[in-house]
């Protein structure tokens, strides 16, 4: 590992400035680096990229779906991983954000790119929501599992306020909310297009789109936790006290983290509600609050790389598993929890890379 | 001499337990002082006031002329306090390079902070350890490692809470040389200490804290002859 360093002072700040930041996309609060790991990066790339050419349209509209969990759990592997807040409540801003879009979208409509617009909004609100639990919990001094109890209690307060607005005085402009039965009818993402608007609907172009999100959202937290801001994060996870009695204000670097997990839970919520053209109270319910946790916790919450392939894999499992054995699905995702905490409590998918990259390490020496 | 701290009347009460009372404390810039007193005197809760882990019930604190009896930690750390705790406050999972890169970066970037862990892992004899984590270090290289991190921006005041806590006899011998370097350095220093060899090491002037409030003041020849200070802290000398 490298110290931090500048690039050469002679050079226009702009140019410096990236080639700074692109630095950061190797660092030590990431796994990976050097020309072999980028390699490996670029061939899974190119292999979604290739992997419409070789799949049916459901199959590829399935991985479409894969991708817009990773959002969430990404931002909770950030809060919980790196700043060491375990939050149970991240379907909160899911949730909200979901909501958010279908109300925008049916009010608005999808002309001239207002879907984008409303995956705006709806993602700025699940971070400004995000923002103002996290000021009153870290301002407030609370803590350890008394987070967890906080945004656990809010999802579930979310999902019960949404169940009961069945009637039609639930309306926001022309979108009904529905109650248990949830929202419907929202458009999905749509590209403004010369001959007609695209509309993403689930298949190869949603795929790609959310494919080419995933990926930036990868890179930028890489350079996100690699900069300042992520080492700060990692000291306050490792030791406040110390963190604070360096000079860093750690409720400001706390509330900041949970709001970018919030917006990425939103980022989740919203593309879950434009995918399906559908959202429920139950997205913020229990069984769903817990899943990112499973998700994260199994394929390792401090590190970004197995946080993003751990999410993909046991989605992709669980999926399946609910196919083939409908609710025993829920009972594996806690028998994998379980063994995850007692077994590997790095995570599955962090312990297999580091084993592998010791392993590799040796037979080159 | 300028004053660096100036605690007047400062006060502070857990329920009917007393940490402080009425202290006026001050200490001139380039001191290095001791902070003395048996267990449950007052020391820790006097340095987490200082730090402002505690909010006084009435007093005010002073540091290089300005009040900072209502600003929290972290403001007080910037305006030029650092602290050692007494277990090492460090990051343990982490390099000791990355410990000081954390210590240092809110002040320095680029080539400069390179330069400063450089020449802090040279001063705290662990440049062989730059890549070691934190937690696998010797208890002493651990409070090694802490004061580094405490000092690589040349604080004004360095808090220490019992820096040699656990350490070797040659441990504690070289942390000795450490502080008195510092302290030429012009870095006022201010530590808890219970070992009165380590005592008479580094610092001339005393203070005894006893139930919450300043028993005594002065040399250590004069503190360690008192024979007040021997019924409460050191022992009757007939025990």
């Amino acid at each position: 590992m490298n110290p931090i360093e500048l690039p050469d002072a002679s050079e226009a700040p702009a140019r410096r400035g990236l080639k700074l930041w692109l630095s950061r996309l190797e660092g030590p609060q990431t796994m990976g680096r050097g020309p072999a790991f980028w390699a490996v990066v670029v061939l899974a790339v190119l292999a979604a990229l290739s992997y419409p050419a070789f799949a049916n349209d459901y199959v590829v509209g399935n991985a479409a779906y894969f991708f817009v969990w990773t959002f969430m759990a990404m931002g909770l592997g950030v809060v919980w991983g790196y700043c060491g807040a375990l939050s149970f409540g991240q379907t909160a801003f899911f949730g909200l954000a979901g909501y958010a879009y279908g109300v925008i979208t049916i009010n608005i409509g999808s002309a001239f790119g207002a879907t984008w617009l409303a995956l705006l909004l709806a993602v700025a609100l699940g971070g400004v929501f995000a923002l103002l639990i996290g000021y009153f919990m870290f301002y407030g001094r609370i803590k350890g599992v008394f987070v967890g109890i906080v945004t656990l209690s809010v999802t579930l307060v979310l999902e019960t306020f949404m169940a009961q607005t069945a009637g039609p005085q639930w309306r926001i402009g022309d979108a009904r909310l529905n109650g248990f039965n949830g929202m419907s009818g929202m458009p999905p993402l749509t590209v403004p297009w010369p001959g007609g608007d695209i509309m993403l609907y689930s298949g190869t172009a949603l795929y790609y789109v959310l494919l080419g999100m995933v990926v930036l959202c990868y890179l930028g937290l890489r350079m996100l936790l690699n900069a300042p801001f992520g080492n700060v994060l990692v000291a306050i996870r490792e030791n406040p006290e110390r963190a604070e009695m360096l000079g860093y204000d750690i409720r400001l670097y706390q509330m900041l983290a949970f709001g970018l997990g919030g917006a990425l839970a939103g980022l989740s919520g919203a593309l879950y509600t434009a995918w399906g053209q559908y959202i429920t109270p139950s997205s913020m319910g229990l069984t769903a609050a817990a899943l990112p946790i499973v998700w994260v916790a199994v394929g390792g919450r401090r590190d970004i790389t197995a946080t993003l392939l751990g999410c993909l894999l046991v989605i992709a499992g669980f999926q399946s598993l609910t196919i083939y054995g409908s609710q025993y699905a829920l009972v594996v995702m806690g028998a994998l929890l379980v063994f995850t905490v007692l077994v590997t409590p790095d995570g599955l998918v962090f312990t297999a890379i580091n084993r592998m990259g010791r392993l590799f390490k040796r037979v080159r020496r | 001499m300028t004053r660096i701290l100036d605690v007047a009347k400062l006060n502070k009460s857990f329920g009917g337990v007393t940490v402080a009372r009425d202290i006026d404390f001050v200490l001139e810039a380039g001191a290095m002082h001791c902070l003395i007193g048996p267990n449950g005197a007052g020391k820790s809760s006097f340095f987490r006031l200082l730090l402002g882990e505690h909010a006084p019930d009435s007093g005010t604190i002073g540091f290089a002329g300005d009040d900072i009896t209502a600003l929290r930690s972290f403001q007080r750390i910037r305006k030029g306090i650092s602290v050692k705790f007494q277990v090492p406050g460090i990051f343990k999972a982490l390099s000791v390079r990355q410990n000081l890169e954390i210590a240092f970066q809110y002040h320095l970037h680029g080539a400069s902070l390179g330069e400063t862990v450089r020449r802090v892992l040279e001063f705290t004899n662990l440049t062989g350890e730059i890549h070691t984590p934190a937690g696998v270090l010797s208890h002493g290289q651990q409070q090694w490692l802490e004061i580094g991190m405490a000092v690589g921006v040349e604080p004004k005041l360095l808090l220490l809470d019992e820096p040699t806590a656990g350490m070797s006899p040659d441990e504690t011998r070289k942390t000795g040389e450490m502080l008195h370097e510092l302290n030429a350095r012009g870095i006022t220093i201010l530590a808890v200490e219970h070992d009165m060899a380590f005592v008479q090491q580094i610092a001339r002037s005393v203070t005894v804290l006893h139930m919450g409030a300043i028993f005594a003041e002065g040399d250590i020849d004069e503190i360690t002859a008192h024979p007040g200070v021997q019924e409460i802290y050191l022992g009757a000398a007939d025990e």
